[in-house]
């Protein structure tokens, strides 16, 4: 690209600058800007407020980055999340197992979402938005026949009229509410180590390995990746698998902030992990599905709801300014690229 | 009839730095059925998309009945009586609507044709639609029941509906069975007594004969013959499309190794007539013949992604056949597709990792790439192919054609392998990238076995030890590239194309006599 832009417009490289800045410019202002206007947003403690309530969407945008890394695209990540939250809760609480089991049953149960979703789309040939879409129906369904329908809390009525005895572990609820040391006391959630470490993980997979390439090769171009050679079944497969435990993730440290397997949460999950891995398409210019820019989509609506919030915008404001920046984002993405993809 | 037809004079197109299109002068008379010969990237369907208004000419004129012809988008094309049926049958019909609304479709379209549907007219208009051309089916039946040759009627007949001056059809039988391209011949024959222009775009020998009044052959972007005098001189049409301007490349014929890659008993498809040939070390095969043919079948059967019918394939002297494209190369046979924008560019990607990309295994450890090895290995293929970049990691999109097919030659040259296949490496460059390709595929040569798939003469003359020509899906010729017989060659690739052995035959027979 630079090597092009010397005989053209000086007007190129603004737009260039945009594409590639943007974003991270747009972030950089708002941080300045709420620290300016709203009292306390710049400090520790907001900051890891911040990261604490993008952690869980930003681990399920994460898994859906790989999917759209595929040229897919996983709509069950929402349903796999509440799903893993009442199946964590259920075999606590109801079946009376221990914090591993519970936590390994979930991730079982993501993987094999993921794996399910992977057959469909690859073996039956269902288009991707309609499998993913169907395997949500069917988990939000699914995930109330045990109780008949109700939460799952400690000491609930079974629907056989006992009472449950299981309790949620302590180990299991520290996922959530547990907090680690750092200079200050008490200070980072689990939770945020958790997203942290997923995002660097996932990074490192899409960046540095050959299996990352190769499935960005497919994405690209999938005739092609497969006439070099490439699994391409088993990657796809293997993407809808990640995104579906990562997505089990989320559930669990839902499950272990809540302390209970509310039947009715987790319903944003779906739109907002979707809109930070689309938001991350224009971060850097990328204009493709990439682990760091996800991350920093997640960020950006946590930071702009947060900074909004503490300059006393009422709560039923959030949903609008998440879908502006999204939308803001894309023609970021698709626009202003696009024009450059022409253009050379 | 009164019309004096279409008449086409210095059309030129380029995209880009690719001129494909360089002055063609064409006159399609009504009442005459003209067919256009050309190879792959000769430009036919560029010329084609001229005629029916999908690209602007960069100049040049087209007159159709006498007055200036210049359409903008396709509907104005088809408004002025120039009608085109694509290849791609399904392309011309809606599958889920009845036969009725598909022949009434343009009607339909078009505004001020009323908001609601009316049923009845609809079925009574599209009823004279059929019977006019000679169309017998229920028309209320939808068009994802019926036949692929009824299909192809249909979406002619919506052609028809049109009143067509003149009427284009791209290769319409490539689909169709024998007796399903009889029928659509009747219906040529009746829209040609009526006094239609038609132009008839085909490969098939059968077609051809069956049909022509003339024959137009194009390469290379211009018409290289015009063959109106009867008996059509199909031979002739044939050299004239592929051309064969005897080239400057000297081949110095290697002493061969023995041999790496074997067929025996190979037969393509089930009933194919089978294929017994050996292919040596240090040895450039070309393997030629029309599209169709079985090149690419061939290809695609060396690197797993079709099996033989019956035979078998050895590889060094053992079994060879591999379960995937992995398989493949992981066994040493590489193969580049053709069509490299659907194929094998991987857009996006630079220049690096798309050279890299089957060999990603090789450039890494522990899962981990190797970005510096692989840099390394790109700059090495930039540099012995003379491509054209920045450096690499230049996006691949940024590439002009030729230079993205040097990556994608590159690519399978960038490691040594036992069988290098290339299908149609030299697809849609310029001569002199053609040049710098064919003479890497030579210098590399020595080590292993290379096969490569040319349906242009030209291009084969230009790079091989050895021509086989296949036909059929079988090997009809095999020559060796020292003072060749042209004539012979051009005779087995058009009397392969026949299909029936009486018509071989008949055209052997043609070709002994222009001897």
């Amino acid at each position: 690209m630079s090597a092009d832009t010397t005989n053209k417009p000086s007007g190129t490289d603004l737009i260039d600058f945009a594409i590639r800045y943007g974003f991270i410019s747009l972030l950089i202002g708002l941080v300045i800007f709420f620290s300016i206007a709203a009292e306390g947003f710049a400090g520790p403690y907001s900051a890891v407020f911040i990261f604490q309530s993008v952690s869980i969407t930003g681990i399920l945008a994460l898994g859906v980055t790989c999917t759209l890394v595929v040229d897919g695209f996983d709509l069950s990540i929402g349903s796999v999340a509440t799903s893993a939250l009442m199946l964590s809760s259920y075999l606590m609480v109801v079946s009376e197992y221990g914090a591993v089991v519970a936590v390994l049953g979930c991730l079982a149960m993501g993987a094999g979402v993921g794996f399910v979703n992977g057959l469909l789309i690859v073996k039956f040939k269902v288009p991707d938005l309609l499998a993913t879409l169907g395997m949500m129906f069917l988990l939000v369904g699914l995930q109330r026949i045990p109780t008949e329908g109700r939460s799952v809390a400690v000491g609930m009525t079974l629907p056989d009229g006992t009472v449950a005895e299981g309790v949620f572990s302590p180990a299991f609820l520290a996922l959530g509410r547990h907090r680690l040391d750092f200079f200050i006391e008490n200070l980072i959630p689990v939770s945020v180590i958790f997203l942290v470490v997923i995002a660097v993980l996932v990074w490192i997979f899409l960046e540095l390995t050959r299996h990352g390439r190769l499935m960005y090769a497919i994405g690209s171009n999938e005739r092609a990746a497969a006439l070099v050679g490439t699994n391409v079944k088993r990657y796809k497969i293997i993407a809808y698998m990640i995104s579906g435990m990562l997505a089990s993730v989320g559930g669990i440290l839902l499950a272990a902030r809540l302390g209970r397997g509310d039947i009715a949460s987790g319903n944003n999950l779906l739109l907002d992990a979707v809109a930070a891995a689309l938001i991350g398409y224009a971060v850097l210019g990328a204009a493709k599905p990439n682990a760091f820019g996800t991350a920093i989509g997640a960020l950006f609506v946590g930071i702009l709801l947060q900074g909004l919030t503490m300059m006393n915008a009422p709560y039923y404001t959030q949903d609008f300014v998440k879908g502006a920046v999204l939308v803001i984002a894309l023609v970021f993405t698709f626009a202003l690229s696009g024009r450059r993809g022409r253009g050379t | 009839m009164q019309a004096i037809g279409m008449q086409l004079s210095g059309i030129e197109k380029a995209f880009g730095s690719n001129q494909v299109l360089r002055g063609v002068d064409l006159t399609l008379l009504p009442g005459t059925v003209t067919v256009l010969m050309g190879a792959n990237g000769a430009g036919k369907s560029t010329l084609v998309k001229i005629m029916c208004g999908v690209y602007a000419l960069d100049s040049g004129t087209m007159v159709l009945d006498g007055e200036n012809f210049l359409p903008t988008i396709p509907y104005e094309a088809l408004r002025c009586g120039v009608v085109t049926v694509h290849q791609s049958i399904n392309d011309g019909v809606i599958a889920d609507l009845d036969v009725a609304s598909n022949l009434m479709l343009d009607r339909l379209a078009e505004p001020g044709s009323g908001f609601f549907y009316k049923k009845k007219a609809t079925r009574e208009a599209a009823r004279k639609i059929a019977a006019l051309v000679g169309l017998e089916v229920d028309i209320t039946r939808p068009v994802s029941e019926l036949a692929l040759a009824d299909r192809q009627l249909v979406s002619i007949a919506r052609a028809m509906a049109q009143k067509p001056k003149l009427l284009i059809l791209d290769e319409p039988t490539s689909s169709l069975s024998a007796t399903e391209a009889d029928r659509l011949f009747e219906m040529i024959d009746r829209l040609r007594d009526s006094g239609v222009a038609i132009l008839y775009i085909s490969h098939r020998m059968s077609d051809i004969r069956r049909i022509a009044d003339r024959i137009v052959s194009m390469r290379d972007g211009a018409i290289s013959g015009v063959f109106e005098t009867k008996p059509l001189d199909i031979e002739g049409a044939v050299n004239a499309m592929l051309g064969h301007n005897m080239t400057d490349v000297d081949i110095d014929i290697p002493t061969h190794g023995q041999a790496v890659l074997e067929l025996k008993g190979a037969q393509l498809v089930a009933g194919a007539k089978p294929i017994d040939v050996a292919f040596h070390e240090n040895e450039v095969i070309a393997i030629t013949g029309l599209v169709g043919s079985g090149k690419t079948l061939l290809a695609d059967t060396l690197f797993g992604l079709e099996t033989l019918a019956a035979g078998q394939i050895l590889l060094n002297g053992v079994p060879y056949a591999p379960r995937s494209t992995k398989a493949a190369v992981a066994t040493g046979v590489f193969m580049s597709p053709k069509d490299r924008a659907t194929n094998a560019v991987i857009q996006g990607f630079d220049i690096r990792s798309n050279i890299s990309v089957p060999f990603l295994d090789r450039f890494s450890i522990a899962s981990f790439v190797n970005k510096r090895a692989e840099t390394r290995a790109a700059n090495e293929t930039i540099e012995k192919l003379g491509i054209v970049c920045q450096g690499a990691s230049d996006d691949i999109d940024t590439l002009s054609g030729g230079n993205q097919q040097k990556v994608i030659i590159g690519r399978w040259l960038s490691q040594t392998c036992k069988v290098l296949v290339l299908d149609e490496p030299f697809q849609g460059v310029d001569i002199q990238a053609r040049r710098d390709i064919g003479h890497k595929i030579r210098e590399t040569a020595p080590g292993r076995t290379t096969i490569i798939m040319v349906a242009e003469l030209d291009e084969a003359l230009e790079i091989a030890d050895r021509i086989l020509v296949i036909s059929d899906n079988t090997v009809v010729g095999e020559h060796r590239n020292e003072a060749i017989d042209i004539n012979q060659i051009l005779a087995e690739v058009t009397g392969s194309a026949l299909g029936s052995a009486a018509q071989i035959i008949e055209s052997g027979q043609g070709a002994a006599a222009t001897h």
